[in-house]
């Protein structure tokens, strides 16, 4: 089986693309931080039903943010 | 558009109609053997600002060329991993309030304890007492004679919030938070959530802390 060829792309295109990921990280990073803050005032107000699904929810923006990462580190 | 690197691509691999053409050695395809070489983009070679040869530069330039657009270029993916990075502190914080979750959960409840007895407490007077442990609190009578207990410190950053027993209010007097006094609610200033409450039973004269309550509302 042979490797898919890869299109060389210009360092303009590839900063490009970096800036695109960047904008889709920083998001989930805001998403983050506000899902973390929710979750602190739920917590401290004694409401533990939200604890869990917020830590899956930040997991899971965890896994997209080091998914874009790898994608850009390979470029 | 000749310098357009998508052009460029789609005439390299544009059909070769020699099918003993040399270039196509070790390829299945009809596309030249070098389409997929790596090669130098001209805005990939790096310039001074002033565009002229880096022979007639200052030395200083020459000696330190920096390469600008790959040094942007580097920054934003070092950028991007300081994200990611930030991201997965987020996540931790995370683990640790769901790891405190499961410590409160199996916690004992504090339990009863004697705080006042109802003649130190006339109608219209506060007095502070420490429940459970060292937590401070306040024991208010309202006018009307009802008792209502609640932590001392403030939802937002902690400071001790004053009764202000003829306003009907909970002052803090650090960033001006309001809590209503009949309910511990936050009714004005950055305190996000209201002040718990301290469940109290009278038995004769006596007055017991039974548990405390908080809330998000």
């Amino acid at each position: 089986m042979s490797a898919k060829p890869q299109r060389q792309l210009t360092r303009a295109q590839r900063t490009t693309i970096v800036y695109g990921v960047l904008c889709f990280v920083l998001i989930l990073v805001i998403l983050q931080l506000w899902l973390l803050t929710a979750t602190m005032n739920a917590w401290l107000g004694d409401d533990d039903a939200v604890v869990w699904p917020a830590l899956g929810a930040s997991l899971a923006c965890l896994v997209l943010n080091l998914g874009l990462l790898r994608y850009l580190l390979r470029r | 558009m000749a310098d357009d690197p998508q052009t460029r691509f789609e005439q390299d691999l544009a059909i070769d109609p020699r099918v003993d053409s040399p270039a196509r050695e070790g390829l299945t395809g009809t596309a030249r053997g070098d389409v997929y070489e790596p090669r130098r983009d001209p805005e990939d070679i790096t310039a001074a600002p002033d565009q002229r040869p880096m022979d007639e530069q200052p030395r200083w330039r020459q000696d330190f060329a920096i390469d600008t657009p790959e040094d942007n270029f580097i920054a934003r993916r070092d950028f991007a991993k300081f994200l990611v990075l930030t991201s997965g502190a987020f996540v931790a914080g995370q683990a640790w309030i769901a790891a405190k979750s499961l410590v409160r959960d199996r916690r004992a409840p504090p339990g009863r304890q004697r705080i006042a007895s109802l003649g130190m407490v006339p109608p219209g007077s506060a007095m502070m007492f420490t429940y459970p442990g060292d937590d401070p609190c306040l024991l208010i009578r309202m006018r009307d004679g009802k008792l209502v207990a609640y932590s001392q410190k403030c939802t937002h950053l902690s400071c001790a919030v004053v009764p202000k027993i003829d306003e009907g209010i909970l002052r803090c007097p650090c960033h001006e938070g309001v809590f209503e006094l009949a309910t511990g609610r936050n009714i004005a200033g950055p305190p996000p959530r209201p002040l718990p409450v301290i469940e109290l039973d009278v038995v004769g004269e006596d007055v017991f802390a039974t548990g405390v309550t908080e809330r998000t509302v």
